[in-house]
């Protein structure tokens, strides 16, 4: 009922939607988390992702089963990939299933607000002139 | 007692891995401590939190040594 990985390759969108098909559900929600090529007016050449990676999983475990709870989700899967990332590429999945539509959008909206919170999974911005780590210093 | 430190933390301390010395009963407080005089730029990050055994650890949590510690500076996946 519940998938969670994180990968060191490219994240595969149509195996989370896949995972969470099911006769019960009337409504699948997915979110697709993408490198954007433009923070703050700068060009981002690339994403250094890197993870404390049980303790990851362990939190996206507990963010699903709490999301599975809160929101009555049939089918839960995420999937966020760690590694260098370029503009386009895809960094995290979250597809969920539930009876009504409503609930689906509240589910995945929650779980990657909470991913972005507790998941040890950390950014670096690399420019074309330096480098920074996301949301690291006021 | 080794210390896992990950992202900016990492960086700042300059190894994935340190060892460090602590006294007996020492907390995550008094780690925290310890290492903001060892190393006086992670105190300019947003947040440093420790994970004792892979769960997020409260101020006052005594620190074994067979404990594995992780320093987390500010998340930023997604």
């Amino acid at each position: 009922m519940i998938d969670i990985q994180l990968l060191h390759t490219p994240l595969q969108t149509e195996s989370c939607i896949a995972h969470v098909e099911d006769a019960e559900a009337g409504g699948i929600a997915v979110f697709i988390g993408t490198v954007r090529r433009k923070t703050q007016q700068k060009t981002v050449v690339r994403l250094e992702f890197e993870g404390y990676e049980p303790m990851a999983i362990a939190e996206m475990r507990k963010i699903a089963a709490k999301t599975v709870e809160k929101y009555g989700v049939i089918r839960f899967s995420m999937h966020h990939r760690v590694g260098i990332l370029y503009p386009s590429e895809v960094a995290v999945v979250i597809a969920v299933s539930t009876a009504h539509r409503a609930a689906s959008f509240e589910a995945c909206r929650y779980a990657i607000d909470t991913l972005k919170e507790t998941v040890p999974i950390w950014k670096k911005e690399v420019f074309e002139d330096g480098s920074v780590w996301v949301a690291a210093h006021p | 007692m080794k210390i896992l430190a990950f992202g900016i933390a990492r960086e700042i301390i300059g190894s994935a891995m340190i060892e460090i010395q602590l006294a007996e009963n020492a907390t995550v407080t008094d780690l925290k401590f310890l290492l903001m005089n060892q190393y006086p730029r992670l105190n300019q990050l947003n947040s440093l939190l420790i994970a004792v055994n892979m769960e997020y650890a409260q101020p006052h949590q005594i620190l074994q040594d067979c404990d594995e510690i992780a320093l987390i500076p500010p998340v930023s996946g997604g």
